[in-house]
C-alpha cells in the first residue's frame, strides 16, 4: 500500500487546518489536536508496516518519473523516524493539554504544533534535496513561532539566536543545493546518488562541506551548537521537549542520507572530519553541561553530546555502526523527550527549574524520583536501559575499527553525562530545600502530565529488556543505508 | 557575464556576514535580507546566463527550441524567495520586540540564557 506513504504528510496538515478553522474555542482545538495527533501515531505505525513486509516505498507525486517529479521514499529509517515521531509527538500533545497555558492556545498552539511534526515528518520521507529544504524550512517556520509564541523576555531573545542561527543555516543549504545543481542538473537524491557516488571532484566536496555546515548547525554539531542551549529552555515545556526530541534529529537525519547515499566518494577525507567533529561534540556538550544548573539547560547541553555519539557512528561508516547510530536516534529521541517532561511536571510542582532554588522532592513526590532516574540513568548508559545497548553497540563498532580515542572520548562522556544526571538527582530530588526557595504550594502533578512520563519511561525499560527487537532492526535499517543501490532501484525504477 | 556575477554574488555573501557579524539588531537583519538575496543570485547563476528562446517546448518538439536558458533554478528560487520572505517578515517582527524589550539595538546586551 503505497498511500501509507502520504498519510504521515496529509494527517498534519489537516489537523492544522481543522485546528486553525475551528476558531478560538478551547476544547474543540483540543480534541482536534489530540485525534490529529493519535492518528498520526497509527499512521507511523502502519508506515513501519508497510515497509517491513515491502521494503522500501516510493511515491512519485502527480505520477511525473524520478528524477522529474516530486519523489517521496520510506526505507527501514525514514519510517522509524516518522513512526517515533507520532509517538513523540502524540505524548507530548497529551502533556500539551496540562502544561500549555489558554493564550498559546488561543494564538495558534495547537495548529503550529501540527505543522512542526508535518515539517518533521515530511523530511524524512522526502526523496528530493530541494524538497528536504523546503520541509526543514516548514519545520523551522512552525518552531519560531512556537518558540517565540508567549512573548516572554527569555523567550523572545533565545528566539533571536535560533531564527539567526537557524536562517544562516538554510542559506548554507541552499547555497549547496545552487552548486550541486549547477554541477548536476538534478536535486532528486537517488539522482545525485548515481551521479555523484564515486565523485571525488571539487564541486562535490564543496557541496559536501556546506550540507556539512547546514546540517551540522541544525543537529547542534560542535562548533555551531550553541544557538541550542540559549534557546529550548525558554518556551514552555511541551514545546521545548518536543523541539529536544525531534529538531536536531533532522540534522542528523539528513547528514546520514547526504554521507551515505551521494558524499561517498572521498572517505578519506569527509568521514575523519565527522569522527572529529562528533568527538569535540561530545567534549564540549558534557563539559557545559557541568557548569548549569537549570535543569533544562543541563539537558540541553546533553543533547549536544548525545548528537555527538550518533554522528560518530555515521563517521565510523560500517553497518554495525550506523546501526548502532539508528538504535541511538530512536533511544534518545524518547529518552531525551521524557527528562525534558519530567523537568516540566518539576516546574509545575515548585515553579522553577534551577537546581539551587530546588530540593526535597523526593520527599514530596517520590514517584517523581523513580520516574526521572529511569531515563537519566538510560541516557548515562547504565544497564540495562535503552541506552546502555545503544551505547554498547557504538562502542563496539569503534573498537572492531581500532578508533581508540573516540571510544575513550565516548566512554569518558557517558561517565560524565552520568555525573550530570546525578546532580540534578542529588540537587532536585535529595537535598533539603533551601530556604530561600520560592513559595509553593503543594499540589498534585497532573494526570496529563504523568501518562506521557510514565509510557515513555516504560518504552525505555522495554527496550532494556528486549534489546534484540531494536538491535536486530536498527542493523536491518543499517545494511539498507549502506547498500545504496536498493534505494537507487527503488527510486529510479519503480516496479509499476 | 557569469564571472562578473560571481564576483558580486561573493561580494553579497561577505558583506552580509560582515553585518551579521555587528553588535547592532538593524545590522544583523540587514544581513539576512542581503545574505537571502546572495543566495538566490547563486541559484541564479547556477542555470546559464542564456538569452535566447522561451524555454516552451514547440507543437511537435521533443525539447525546446536552443538557445534557452533552464527554468528550473528560478522556479526554485521563486520558492526560495517566498520561504525568505516569510521568515524575514517574522524575524522583523521579533527583532522589534527584542528591541522593545532590551531598549537597545546592542546584541551583546541579550541575556546569557540566563532566566
Amino acid at each position: 500500500m503505497k498511500s501509507a506513504l502520504i498519510f504521515p504528510i496529509l494527517i498534519p496538515v489537516l489537523t492544522a487546518a481543522a485546528c486553525l478553522l475551528s476558531g478560538p474555542n478551547r476544547t474543540v482545538q483540543r480534541a482536534i489536536s489530540m485525534t490529529g495527533a493519535a492518528l498520526l501515531f497509527l499512521a507511523g505505525i502502519w508506515l513501519l508496516r508497510e515497509v517491513h513486509t515491502a521494503g522500501i516505498i516510493v511515491v512519485q507525486l502527480g505520477n511525473w518519473p524520478a528524477p522529474f517529479g516530486i519523489t517521496l521514499v520510506a526505507d527501514y529509517l525514514a519510517a522509524v523516524m516518522v513512526a517515533v515521531s507520532g509517538f513523540v509527538g502524540f505524548a507530548v500533545a497529551i502533556f500539551a493539554l496540562a502544561d500549555v497555558d489558554a493564550g498559546r492556545e488561543r494564538f495558534g498552539f495547537h495548529p503550529l504544533y501540527h505543522v512542526l511534526l508535518m515539517g518533521v515528518c515530511g523530511a524524512f520521507l522526502t526523496g528530493d534535496l530541494f524538497n528536504l529544504f523546503v520541509w526543514i524550512e516548514v519545520m523551522l517556520m512552525a518552531s519560531f513561532v512556537l518558540l517565540a509564541l508567549g512573548g516572554e523576555r527569555a523567550q523572545i531573545e533565545g528566539a533571536v539566536k535560533y531564527l539567526t542561527l537557524n536562517f544562516i543555516a538554510s542559506g548554507l543549504f541552499l547555497t549547496a543545493i545552487g552548486i550541486i545543481y549547477g554541477a548536476t542538473g538534478t536535486l532528486n537524491i537517488a539522482d545525485l546518488a548515481v551521479r555523484l557516488r564515486d565523485e571525488s571532484t571539487a564541486v562535490p566536496l564543496a557541496a559536501a562541506m556546506l550540507l556539512l555546515g547546514a546540517f551540522g548547525i541544525k543537529a547542534g554539531l560542535f562548533p555551531l551548537f550553541f544557538w541550542l542551549p540559549a534557546s529550548y529552555h525558554t518556551p514552555p515545556v511541551a514545546v521545548s521537549a518536543v523541539f529536544a526530541g525531534l529538531l536536531t534529529k533532522v540534522g542528523v537525519y539528513a547528514l546520514i542520507r547526504v554521507f551515505t547515499l551521494i558524499f561517498t566518494g572521498m572517505p578519506e577525507i569527509t568521514h575523519p572530519l565527522l569522527i572529529w567533529l562528533s568527538v569535540l561534540t561530545m567534549i564540549t556538550g558534557v563539559l557545559g553541561a557541568a557548569a548549569q544548573y537549570e535543569i533544562r539547560r543541563v539537558l540541553s547541553f546533553h543533547i549536544i553530546s548525545q548528537i555527538g555519539y550518533m554522528t560518530l557512528g555515521l563517521g565510523f561508516f560500517t553497518v554495525a555502526a550506523i546501526g548502532a547510530s539508528v538504535f541511538y536516534i530512536i533511544h534518545h529521541i524518547i529518552v531525551k523527550t521524557n527528562l525534558f517532561l519530567i523537568a516540566g511536571a518539576i516546574r509545575y510542582a515548585r515553579g522553577t527549574n534551577e537546581l539551587k532554588q530546588l530540593g526535597g522532592l523526593y520527599r514530596d513526590y517520590p514517584w517523581l524520583g523513580v520516574l526521572f532516574l529511569i531515563p537519566a540513568l538510560s541516557l548515562g548508559g547504565v544497564p540495562p536501559l535503552s541506552g546502555f545497548f545503544a551505547k554498547l553497540a557504538l562502542i563496539t563498532a569503534g573498537l572492531s575499527l581500532a578508533q581508540w580515542v573516540a571510544v575513550t572520548v565516548a566512554l569518558a562522556v557517558g561517565l560524565l553525562t552520568l555525573f550530570s544526571m546525578t546532580k540534578i538527582w542529588a540537587e532536585a530530588f535529595w537535598k533539603a530545600e533551601p530556604a530561600d526557595a520560592p513559595p509553593h504550594p503543594k499540589k498534585a502533578v497532573p494526570v496529563l502530565m504523568l501518562i506521557p512520563i510514565c509510557t515513555m519511561a516504560t518504552v525505555t525499560v522495554l527496550i532494556g529488556i528486549f534489546p534484540s527487537v531494536l538491535l536486530d532492526f536498527s542493523n536491518a535499517a543499517a545494511a539498507q543505508i549502506m547498500n545504496p543501490q536498493l534505494y537507487i532501484d527503488a527510486v529510479l525504477r519503480p516496479t509499476p | 557575464m557569469e564571472t562578473l556575477l560571481a564576483f558580486v554574488i561573493g561580494g553579497l555573501y561577505a558583506t552580509s556576514f560582515y553585518l551579521m557579524l555587528r553588535r547592532s539588531i538593524v545590522k544583523l537583519v540587514l544581513g539576512l535580507m542581503i545574505f537571502s538575496q546572495a543566495v538566490n543570485l547563486l541559484i541564479f547563476t547556477t542555470a546559464r546566463l542564456t538569452r535566447g528562446n522561451t524555454p516552451i517546448i514547440p507543437e511537435g518538439a521533443a525539447a525546446p527550441l536552443e538557445p534557452f536558458a533552464d527554468p528550473l533554478p528560478q522556479a526554485l528560487i521563486l520558492t526560495a524567495i517566498v520561504i525568505a520572505f516569510g521568515v524575514l517578515a517574522f524575524s522583523l517582527a521579533l527583532m522589534r520586540r527584542a528591541h522593545a524589550g532590551l531598549g537597545t539595538d546592542d546584541l551583546d546586551k541579550l541575556q546569557e540564557g540566563e532566566q
